[in-house]
């Protein structure tokens, strides 16, 4: 590791859009996610987000934290903003009223601001086609408002509107499949990645970024303040999340899986829950539920990559 | 030269649009509306104008992508309608405070419940606070006018705001009237390629929308405030270079035989017209009555409105929406206060009438009058009246 600072500026540029002064929790997952997404994306982009942890801790007036054109709207509506940006600056660039050049047109909002409230939304960028990118940062759950319950919350956590008490055990539906809703759309790219994996996810964004049409990326951004776990371990969780299946790295080229990291053998789920207070209530039944889901989830993803490579 | 054609008005405003040369079309389908963003659709997919189209899945996405467009400086339009409207109504909040130029058809309709297609101002009124700049029309030619005039204002550097350009549903969207075209070359004389100062480009990188504190948030809303009615005075010059480029002139206040007249009725919209023929018949049988309507509803025009009424004994508002529980319609409501510290002012009557599309028509216009001068007279224990409803 003493050569650390020698080779990592090799592969990763130095610099930064989103740059430090925001107020970000100390071990935001999300705000590393951001910064590697921006990394990726370079100067010449416009992003459009929506409300959410990360407009609130780099926005406040008159402060900024980006240094490429930003603009928040609403919650809901991120991918509708970028919609009309993306035809504006290809309506003005086709008049001459500003030069043609590549502009990337990205949305961004978090779990809360993807799967629920701006759903509709994204589906109708998706299904119109334009010509952007669109990234989730999944923290799973409403962080910004207080840690309450997403329909990207995981079954058995602990949020403020799914607590644990004598009759319940936390969130009792299973996580909604963003990213196999959004590869319905039929859309060219749709991914999923984690900042525990550093440069799998500079290389997805750049690909969603480029790949003419509507692209998908969905990013795992661990959350120590809502997921009650200690703020130096916010990419070894991640890096537990894909290990144990239970957020596989993957991408839907044109309709095909390719699984990017796979495991000769999974990691128990049980290492992944047991560092994380929202999990602490889980019986070992219940943990045993969540291992059966993800065995099975996991081998149906793996065998729809394995069909797709033939 | 120009020409003279009968045409739809909701067609006539795609033509307003096309020859605005709008970049940024994002609309839904929605009655009363759908004919002007249906004509749109048409204009682009046969070329005739060169824009994106975008069929966005709702209202509140409509406007969202308009809040995109408009932020990245083009030319950007959209229309809709009661459901349409509220179903928008926190984006129009934020199309204001970010100086965001669009410009908006709205073919006023009723809300539901009970579903109503028909038209009335309760969805005008739902907005009234959004910090738009809000213009009435009454017949088709005043549509197609204010299109042009709404683009050149919203997009003034001085104003930087948005505008709704009101026309009444069906009365109003789905007559067809003889209308009046410019040439291209006279629209793009007095309406040039919008420039907006600041917009999201690479090239000079900006945060628009930020969260503000308590510290910085009063400053924000009363900027927006006062440029809202610093408007004014740009709307004014715009209609005075309307008029002298067009020969058809607007006012913030417009008033129909009121020199001498005693009583006045007081209206918004296309209604505005059957109630000009029942004045022209009271005048003819010698009684002194006029007619003032409202052209701008937002910046509100005090010192016109003030102007138009000072002589009056009698004001007759007729309101097309209801103020649940509250004191008489909007519109009303708005004309008592701004009349309140006025040492000279008329009694105030208040109606209710034409809700969901119910038609007024010029026997009513007559009934309203003779019962508000009634009212004026002896008083009233209602806070205002609902004319032409069943019990």
């Amino acid at each position: 590791m003493q050569n650390y600072n020698v080779y990592v500026p090799r592969l990763v540029t130095k610099k930064d859009t989103f740059v430090s002064g925001h107020r970000a929790c100390i071990g935001c997952g999300e705000a590393l996610a951001v910064r590697l997404a921006c990394k990726a994306l370079g100067q010449n982009v416009v992003i459009a987000n929506a409300t959410g942890c990360m407009e609130i801790v780099s926005s406040p007036l008159p402060t900024t934290s980006w240094k490429v054109p930003w603009i928040h709207t609403l919650f809901e509506n991120s991918a509708a903003v970028a919609s009309g940006i993306e035809s504006g600056l290809k309506m003005l660039m086709k008049k001459g009223r500003i030069a043609q050049q590549e502009i990337k047109v990205v949305a961004m909002a978090g779990d809360g601001g993807t799967s629920d409230i701006g759903l509709q939304a994204l589906s109708g960028a998706l299904e119109r086609g334009h010509n952007f990118l669109y990234i989730c940062f999944d923290n799973e759950a409403y962080m910004n408002t207080g840690i309450q319950r997403s329909s990207a919350t995981p079954f058995g956590a602990a949020t403020t509107t799914s607590p644990v008490g004598k009759k319940s055990i936390g969130q009792v539906s299973w996580k909604k499949n963003m990213p196999a809703i959004a590869a319905a759309h039929n859309i060219p790219y749709v991914a999923t990645a984690c900042p525990s994996y550093p440069f799998d996810l500079i290389e997805k964004v750049e690909k969603g970024a480029s790949t003419p049409g509507p692209a998908y990326v969905h990013i795992l951004s661990v959350c120590p303040t809502g997921w009650r776990c200690p703020t130096d371990l916010t990419v070894r969780i991640g890096r537990l999340a894909v290990e144990t299946g239970i957020f596989p790295l993957y991408e839907v080229e044109n309709g095909k899986y390719k699984l990017n990291f796979d495991f000769p053998e999974l990691r128990p789920v049980v290492d992944y829950l047991k560092l994380q207070g929202r999990f602490r209530h889980l019986s070992e039944d219940l943990i045993a539920k969540i291992q059966q889901r993800v065995t099975a989830d996991y081998a149906a993803l793996k065998e729809k990559a394995s069909d797709d490579e033939k | 030269m120009v020409k003279k054609v009968g045409m739809e008005v909701s067609v006539a405003i795609g033509e307003a649009v096309k020859l605005a040369n709008a970049d940024v079309i994002a609309a839904y389908p929605i009655t009363p509306q759908t004919h002007i963003v249906e004509h749109l659709a048409e204009l682009v997919a046969d070329g005739e104008l060169d824009a994106a189209y975008i069929p966005v899945e709702s209202e509140h996405s409509a406007m969202s992508a308009c809040l995109g467009s408009a932020a990245v400086g083009a030319r950007t339009f959209t229309a809709t309608a009661g459901q349409g409207l509220e179903l928008m109504h926190e984006v129009l909040y934020v199309a204001s405070a970010m100086r965001l130029p669009v410009v908006m058809a709205v073919a006023n309709r009723a809300l539901s419940s009970p579903l109503s297609v028909w038209g009335d101002h309760s969805d005008v009124m739902a907005v009234r606070d959004t910090g738009w700049i809000q213009l009435f029309t009454e017949n088709g030619q005043e549509v197609v006018d204010n299109v042009f005039c709404a683009f050149r204002i919203a997009e003034d550097r001085r104003v930087l705001l948005p505008v709704m350009v009101h026309l009444d549903g069906f009365h109003l969207s789905h007559v067809i009237e003889p209308i009046v075209f410019p040439e291209q070359s006279v629209v793009d004389k007095f309406l040039p390629p919008n420039k907006y100062p600041l917009p999201l480009h690479p090239d000079k990188p900006v945060t628009m929308g930020d969260f503000a504190p308590p510290i910085t948030y009063p400053e924000a809303k009363w900027a927006q405030e006062v440029n809202l009615r610093a408007s004014k005075e740009i709307i004014l010059q715009t209609w005075q270079e309307f008029g002298k480029a067009f020969g058809r002139h607007y006012s913030p206040v417009e008033s129909y035989k009121t020199e001498d007249a005693k009583v006045l009725l007081l209206t918004m919209g296309s209604f505005s017209e059957t109630a000009m023929t029942v004045i022209d018949k009271l005048r003819g049988e010698g009684r002194k009555v006029g007619l003032v309507r409202f052209r701008l509803w937002r910046p509100f025009p005090f010192e016109e409105f003030r102007q138009a009424v000072k002589d009056a004994e009698t004001l007759i508002v007729v309101d097309r929406a209801l103020s649940f529980g509250g004191p008489g319609g909007p519109v009303c409501s708005e004309v008592r206060s701004a009349l309140y510290g006025e040492a000279k002012k008329p009694k105030v009557v208040s109606f209710v009438a034409g809700l969901g599309g119910r038609d007024i028509t010029q026997a009513g216009f007559e009934t309203i009058i003779n019962k508000g001068i009634e009212i004026s007279q002896k008083g009233s224990q209602n806070e205002f009246e609902i004319f032409g409803v069943r019990d």
